[in-house]
């Protein structure tokens, strides 16, 4: 007894020549092709698919759609595992392997369904609750019982199999929905010449008309439907979409649409989802209507679902709930599903209809079927555990008391329509509430608005609020037609579709079925099914005085589950009202937010993933550093060599070598991503005068000068070389990470406050690629390679000069950021890996190797060079570096001076730059605090300076540090203490020094 | 998403490929000026519910600076205009006036 099965015919979306073999907790079953996963499970008698969030309560199949709150499954294995997949949206295909969630160990035999038996104890507002009891009860009670009951579906474990993408799409119009109503949008707006989009979440175009048997333009909806989309396909201004669902509305006509282009057909080198992302001048949702559950004892036991649900599986799938299905409704619709089933051969013993009468030409024809309908019933109770075994009828005016038990597998209840409007609120359109309907439809005089100021969404069908086939397609035609025109175009005169006239007897909003239920039967009556929210929950809410319908979401979790309240919102709202004693519409919505339903991370990164996450700036040098054992590090964009180890050797003992090799032999190092900026114009001295603390105006040409630059706020922001080209011409060089930020920040500058000084910048970093080649032996390898004279009194230190080296053509800089000898040699990028080969091949007998960033780092920390990032954090000023020698006392101004004049700049009590050197040759951790004498307000002890740069110095054989104390600069010879983390560590001790540790004098990068 | 028109090259460019730079026309302050002045200029700026005249960059497109005159609340756009502007342009004056009965006005 009490089968759910597959109808012999029937079926419109069914192929039954094709059997298709799918898989549901280890269990093999077939279905066919045209099958949803949740069909094909109701055609085999699955009626329960999961367990609730709270209470582990039996869950069955709902819903048809979208709107599904309770099948959602575990799908797929490996690298295409993803939990949470509604089985109504999941297209059945050959192989799918699904398993149910949230039980343990089985769905059958679920142990947390002891969280039933004490629901009691778990009223709305639970888990706040148990914050304010004592500290044991939440180790030894609450947080089991949490533990155990949080969470649905498991997290995926494998990387992601399948591959994403995004695609761009600019039309005028787009049209989200592609029933009767949203093809008639269609049809109308594309007449006009429009660039229309049309979309459908589903794989199948019509939306509901064909289950109800809608006629259109005196043919059978599905005919018209077929002849429609026809027609708009040969159209070259239109683009059809079906598995694809308009996911968001966005600021000026913005839209997100995901489409599951390979779901259905998993590994067949697609795509899996497609991100499309849309700009549209004008925007129509047709997305339909959803059906609402009735409040009812018992409305969540397997096999109560929605009549619009029944009436699709019967219609589309050909699938049978069972032998007898209760109705029970408020309104005309659900006798479409009494009907549907008794044209199907199946048993309804009753329509329950809580409406004091039945009059409409539906409940005639219902009647004239030999159904029998009982005006001014309701059911008092669902009898059934993990399925439906009958249903007690009572009165709905009474308090329920029982009249009658009708012995039934399967109940359809429709408690009213409410309109989709998620897209139309998700960028600011209105509501208002339709009395006649009860439900809340958009509000055409209150549209979202775009840049302009004008409505850029306009609503068709049952998503505006209509609810016969007739004013659906005159609605939508409409809708068709505004949107055309808004988006400039001149609608045709139409030849819109048309349907008849029906007549229908009102609705009546129930809220809460009997009418006067009592308590114990307002704890049974479910309003949010996932989350486990009943009436009494929200009464409870209401009563503890969370009126306002935001906090009483949340209190109550109504409507946060994975479904959104699709189908729990309204009710739960009606309520909420109702015990407040206060008017639907005073109390409000909750706010929409896109995505309409849950779309995947893996559609929302594309193909930004792996490789692609982030472009990598790569050098033309970069391959070599790749073949000769680099070990990269990031910089900014950039990977850069940190070093490049040898055989058998530690990253440290590398780095050591590299060291110790260019201060007595010969390094060479790609310097190709320090940053270049050609300033250039009449006015480019006077430009950068203002840009660096320091005078670059009269910087002779050929020469080149160290500078600083700083923000508005006094702050020092880069650093740099800066030679002189010509007159007009300077070139800045910037740090590897600042080239872009500053280039931006000189155009900031020239565009929008010195617009009238004639300077052009142009950023050239790609544009060179850039050699140092540093050490005693780095004269020789130039003038073995031959060209230019290198000699000192040709080109002396901090002067550049163009020239030519072993044939390359080159610009000579002589720079030094290591204290050597030293050429940084820049060339045309092309030309980097040839002339780098050339300096290796060359070199080889001066003993030449290549030094990464980690050895350029402690050649500088050794000369006590500052280096942006480490000395500087955002809030130190040149002078705390000790660098007052590169701000100019002759400028009027510069950016930053009248910053470093405020009296925190000029507090004496500024931590300034000192070298530290420790007493036993260990190396301070970076970032290591001094700590003086007394303690702070907080009783912790009193810091008076901290590490910005700490290196081993293979050089000095010792730990070498740089950092920022109080009064540094006068405490020379001072030992200060740092201490370090661990139980009886001791402090290390260091000696305040001056920062240069190594040729003080500076004679070795002077020769 | 913002779409914003590039009165420098003619684009309608996304948001994302521009960059925001904060409050249009503020005037620079520098050596001489009072503390008072030079911590308004650095640090004070408007954060109105309505009419803001403010920065943009077209950081992905031309690269070029320019202005815009936008609806803080709704988002409406009344006009973009060249960086090199002192004040917003009389016909967003005038379509302001129009459409923004409330606005305050150019200071
Ligand atoms: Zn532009």
């Amino acid at each position: 007894m009490g089968m759910s099965t597959r109808l012999a015919t029937g079926g419109r979306l069914l192929n039954r020549a094709r059997a298709v073999e799918f898989n549901f907790n280890g269990k093999r079953l077939t279905g066919y092709e045209g099958d949803t996963l949740a069909s094909a499970l109701l055609a085999n008698n699955q009626v329960l698919v999961g367990r609730s969030f709270k209470y582990h309560r039996p869950r069955g199949i709902v819903a048809s759609g979208a709107e599904e709150p309770n099948a959602l499954v575990n799908l797929g294995k490996g690298g295409r595992f993803e939990p949470n997949q509604r089985a109504t949206t999941t297209e059945l295909f050959e192989g799918l392997s699904a398993t149910s969630q949230n039980h343990w160990p089985s769905l059958e035999y679920d142990v947390g369904v002891l969280n039933n038996y004490v629901a009691r104890l778990l009223p709305a507002g639970f888990y706040y609750k148990t914050f304010m009891a004592p500290r044991a009860a939440w180790k030894h009670v609450f947080e089991p019982i949490i533990r155990q009951s949080a969470g649905l579906g498991k997290a995926p474990k494998d990387r992601d199999a399948d591959r994403y993408e995004h695609f761009h799409a600019h039309v005028d119009i787009l049209i989200v929905g592609g029933g009767i109503a949203g093809l008639q949008a269609a049809r109308t707006a594309a007449a006009s010449g429009a660039r229309v989009l049309l979309v459908e979440q589903t794989a199948n175009w019509g939306g509901r008309a064909p289950a109800d048997g809608s006629v259109v333009d005196g043919i059978a909806a599905e005919e018209w439907i077929t002849k429609a989309v026809e027609d708009l396909e040969k159209m070259d201004n239109v683009h059809l979409r079906t598995r694809c669902m308009g996911a968001g509305v966005y600021d000026h006509g913005y839209a997100l649409a995901y489409e599951r282009v390979a779901d259905h057909l998993p590994a067949n080198g697609q795509p899996r989802h497609r991100l499309w992302r849309i700009r549209a001048r004008q925007i129509v949702t047709a997305t339909g209507a959803i059906e609402r559950p009735l409040s009812f004892a018992g409305n969540d036991i397997p096999g109560v679902m929605l009549a619009s649900a029944v009436r699709d599986y019967v219609a589309n799938f050909g699938v049978s709930p069972g032998d007898r299905t209760v109705v029970v409704t408020n309104n005309d619709d659900a006798y479409r599903t009494a009907i549907a089933l008794k044209e199907a051969g199946l048993d309804v013993p009753a329509i329950l209809d809580a409406r004091p009468e039945a009059t409409g030409p539906l409940a005639r024809r219902a009647r004239d079927l030999g159904i029998r309908v009982e005006p001014g019933k309701g059911i008092a109770k669902v009898i059934g555990g993990k399925r439906v075994t009958s249903v007690k009828i009572c009165a709905q005016s009474g308090e329920g008391a029982a009249l009658e038990e009708i012995p039934c597998e399967a109940v359809a209840m429709s408690g009213g329509w409410s309109p989709v409007v998620h897209l139309w609120s998700h960028c600011g359109g209105k509501l208002t509430w339709d009395e006649t309907n009860a439900h809340f439809r958009p509000d055409p005089d209150r549209a979202p608005t775009n840049q302009d100021g004008e409505g850029f969404v306009k609503t068709a069908g049952a998503a505006s609020g209509e609810v016969s086939t007739a004013n659906c397609l005159k609605d939508a035609d409409a809708a068709g037609r505004a949107a055309a025109k808004a988006a400039g175009f001149k609608p045709e005169p139409g030849d819109a579709a048309t349907a008849e006239a029906e007549e229908v007897q009102p609705m009546l909003p129930v809220w809460v079925m009997p009418q006067g239920a009592g308590i114990a039967k307002r704890m049974k009556m479910w309003l949010d099914y996932q989350n486990d929210v009943k009436v009494s929950d929200v009464q409870l809410a209401a009563r503890e005085g969370f009126e306002s319908v935001e906090h009483a979401k949340r209190y109550t979790t109504l409507g946060m589950a994975t479904d959104q309240g699709k189908l729990s919102n309204i009710n739960g709202l009606a309520v909420l009202s109702q015990s407040l004693n206060s008017e639907i519409p005073k109390v409000g919505t909750t706010t929409f937010r896109p995505p309409y339903t849950p779309i995947s991370m893996g559609s929302i990164g594309g193909e930004a993933r792996g490789e692609l996450f982030q472009p990598v700036r790569q050098t033309p040098i970069h391959d070599w550093h790749q073949a000769n054992g680099a070990y990269f590090e990031p910089v900014g964009h950039w990977r850069r060599p940190y070093c490049y180890r040898r055989d058998g050797e530690s990253t440290e003992q590398a780095v050591q070598r590299e060291v110790k090799n260019t201060r007595q032999a010969l390094g060479l190092l790609d310097a190709s991503t320090l940053g270049k900026i050609i300033v250039r114009g009449p006015d480019a001295g006077r430009f950068l005068d203002m840009l660096y603390t320091n005078m670059m105006s009269n910087l002779a040409v050929g020469k080149c000068r160290y500078g600083l630059m700083c923000s508005e706020n006094g702050f020092l922001i880069d650093d740099g070389v800066v030679a002189r080209l010509d007159d007009d011409t300077w070139l800045c060089h910037t740090t590897t990470g600042g080239a872009d930020r500053i280039h931006g920040w000189m155009e900031d500058w020239l565009q929008c406050e010195w617009w009238d000084w004639q300077v052009y910048t142009a950023n050239v970093t790609e544009q060179f690629a850039q050699i140092a080649v540093v050490g005693p032996n780095a004269r020789k390898l130039l003038e073995k390679l031959g060209g230019m004279d290198v000699s000192k009194e040709a080109l002396p230190f901090m002067q550049w000069a163009d020239g030519t080296i072993g044939g390359f053509s080159t610009r000579v800089f002589r720079i030094s950021f290591s204290g050597e000898l030293s050429y940084e040699i820049a060339v045309p990028a092309g030309q980097g890996r040839a002339f780098w080969d050339a300096l290796v091949a060359g070199g080889e007998e001066f003993g030449l190797m290549a030094y990464g960033t980690e050895c350029l780092h402690i050649l500088r920390a050794e000369k006590g060079f500052i280096m942006i990032g480490d000395e500087t954090d955002g809030t130190i000023i040149p002078q705390d570096l000790g660098l007052d020698w590169a701000i100019s006392k002759k400028k009027d101004d510069y950016l930053g001076k009248r910053a470093q004049a405020r009296s925190h700049m000029t507090d004496p009590n500024r931590w300034k730059l000192v070298g530290l050197e420790t007493l036993d040759g260990a190396v301070i951790p970076d970032g290591a605090y001094a700590v003086g004498e007394g303690r702070n307000a907080n009783g912790q002890r009193n810091t008076i300076g901290r590490i910005t740069s700490s290196y081993y110095s293979p050089t000095l054989d010792r730990g070498i540090a740089m950092g920022l104390v109080d009064h540094g600069p006068n405490r020379m010879g001072e030992v200060i203490e740092f201490p370090t983390l661990g139980a009886g560590s001791q402090p290390i001790r260091a000696r305040i020094v001056d920062p240069v540790f190594y040729d003080k004098a500076g004679e070795k990068q002077n020769v | 998403m913002l779409l914003l028109n590039c009165p420098c090259c003619g684009v309608d460019a996304d948001e994302t490929e521009l960059a925001a730079g904060g409050e249009a026309h503020l005037k620079r302050e520098t050596v001489g000026a009072e503390d008072e002045a030079f911590e308004a200029y650095l640090f004070m700026r408007d954060n109105p519910r309505g009419v803001h005249f403010e920065r943009w960059r077209h950081a992905y497109g031309c690269g070029k600076w320019f202005l815009a005159a936008r609806d803080t609340v709704t988002l409406e756009v009344f006009g973009t205009y060249p960086a090199q502007t002192k004040k917003p342009p009389k016909a967003i004056e005038n379509a302001l006036k129009k459409k923004r009965p409330d606005w305050k006005g150019w200071a």
